[in-house]
């Protein structure tokens, strides 16, 4: 009987330790921008959620739609209401993998250059993605920066002819992670 | 006996661990979807079409608004089906904060000055806490600013003003359909003969939207006392909320001319039965005065 309780403490101490080498993000910053010569629209995030394992190097980022916040309080209602539908499709969801995870050395300082396969789901629809990214190990943080482009049509996000002059065509992304 | 039972858990707890490593990472961190969120744009605007809905405008915007109402449709085509004649209301509405709001306007007829102010006690909720309804009150006053050409009456500032208050409760019950119940008093210092000066009414608003940017509304109001059986009316407004951006349209057709609660509520006289209806739209118009920072 002890040799297994021995085996299942053992057991459990080693999914234990699985979850140990998972590093977390709260509270990260997620900006986007959509640029037009007649309007610039910008909104800002700063609850985005993410994990990544640091020995399979799966990553994924989830994101509130409505902590987005406007410079105007309209465009932030009509963000939600109309384009991504929030009440419906609350968040977006990234999930991936960083490539080649086992060349970076958590232990020690330093910045990598990173890339990222995973897929994007948005507005109800899932799309591959490809991202490139630099993670900046120091002490305690891990800090992770990232900018890429997205097409809100790719993701059913439907802009009418009215305001099509108003909002970009592709919506540039950055986002700030400092995982611990 | 005992052993077996011991097995059982530690295999329970295996499994259970097992699990939790193969689903999401995100498990158990991310518990975002749980938070309190404000339920928004349970109408397009914030007026239903002459009663006040819950919604309020954002801090730091302004809600240019411009109402006409015209003549009577059953005139037919020698008044262009009442387009010939028309009264307005200009107003303004800014919002002070995310709870409070206030707004002026005057109307052509009577040359009626009216002004508000809104304030949001609830608002509806998902999540944590959540908040089934919105709750706002509304208190206004209006005054008639026209010259008085009977030299045998005079009257006074007091003479010409009236008030109202309500309270709105209102609740987006799904993504399309929304309704709000406003009871309502509305007083006016100086009535008719056999009128009350306090008359109580029960506002009823719905919105349906047929597409993202358009949908279909019905305002109504029940008067329950204080107006002459015969003449008075309860007033009752069916139209089409279209959204552009930042402008909202609303085009309807009611049986009263009137643009602010106690016109409305205290002076419609048509009857829809009789096919005394009116055309009529709002035009809001919303303004960013002043843009928040980029730290909120």
């Amino acid at each position: 009987m002890k040799f297994i309780i021995c085996v299942c403490t053992l057991f459990l101490c080693m999914s234990e330790s699985g979850a140990q080498n998972r590093i977390i993000a709260r509270n990260a910053y997620i900006k986007f921008s959509s640029k037009t010569p007649l309007e610039n629209i910008e909104a800002i995030n700063k609850s985005g959620v993410s994990v990544i394992d640091k020995t399979t190097g799966q990553l994924e980022f989830s994101v509130l739609l409505k902590g987005f916040s406007f410079e105007r309080v309209l465009m932030q209602e009509h963000f939600n209401e109309n384009y991504v539908e929030s009440d419906q499709y609350p968040k977006a969801l990234f999930k991936g993998i960083i490539k080649d995870i086992q060349l970076i050395n958590f232990a020690k300082k330093g910045k990598h250059s990173i890339t990222v396969n995973g897929s994007l789901q948005l507005h109800g629809v899932t799309k591959e993605v490809t991202v490139k990214a630099f993670l900046n190990i120091q002490d305690e943080l891990i800090s992770a920066d990232c900018n890429f482009i997205i097409v809100p049509s790719d993701y059913n996000i439907e802009i009418p002819g009215l305001v099509k002059d108003k909002i970009a065509k592709t919506v540039e992304i950055s986002i700030n992670a400092n995982y611990r | 006996m005992r052993m077996k039972k011991i097995i059982f858990i530690f295999s329970f707890l295996l499994i259970g661990s097992l699990v939790y490593s193969q689903g999401n990472l995100l498990e158990g961190i991310d518990d975002s979807i749980s938070l309190k969120q404000p339920v928004t744009k349970t109408f397009m605007s914030s007026r239903v079409i002459n009663a006040h809905s819950v919604e309020m405008i954002g801090r730091g915007e302004m809600d240019f608004r411009i109402l006409h109402r015209f003549g009577p449709v059953n005139q037919g085509i020698d008044q262009l089906f009442g387009l010939d004649q028309a009264s307005m209301r200009m107003g303004f509405d800014f919002g002070l904060s995310k709870k409070l709001t206030i707004g002026i306007g005057r109307t052509t007829f009577k040359k009626e000055l009216d002004a508000f102010v809104k304030y949001r006690l609830a608002q509806q909720s998902t999540g944590v806490k959540a908040n089934p309804f919105s709750v706002v009150l509304v208190f206004g006053t209006s005054v008639y600013t026209y010259k008085n050409t009977d030299p045998t009456t005079k009257l006074t500032f007091s003479d010409r003003t009236g008030y109202y208050f309500q309270t709105i409760v209102g609740k987006k019950i799904n993504n399309k359909f929304s309704l709000q119940l406003s009871p309502t008093a509305v007083y006016r210092n100086m009535v008719l003969a056999g009128d009350d000066k306090t008359i109580f009414a029960l506002g009823v608003g719905a919105r349906y939207k047929v597409s993202k940017r358009i949908a279909l509304v019905a305002d109504y109001s029940y008067v329950a006392n204080g107006l002459p059986q015969s003449v008075g009316r309860n007033p009752l407004s069916l139209g089409v909320d279209i959204e552009t951006g930042g402008h909202v349209f609303q085009l309807h057709f009611s049986n009263t001319p009137g643009m602010n609660e106690r016109s409305f509520i205290t002076e419609t006289v048509n009857n829809w039965s009789k096919g005394e209806i009116q055309f009529g739209f709002n035009l809001s118009r919303m303004f960013n005065i002043k843009k928040r920072s980029n730290n909120r």
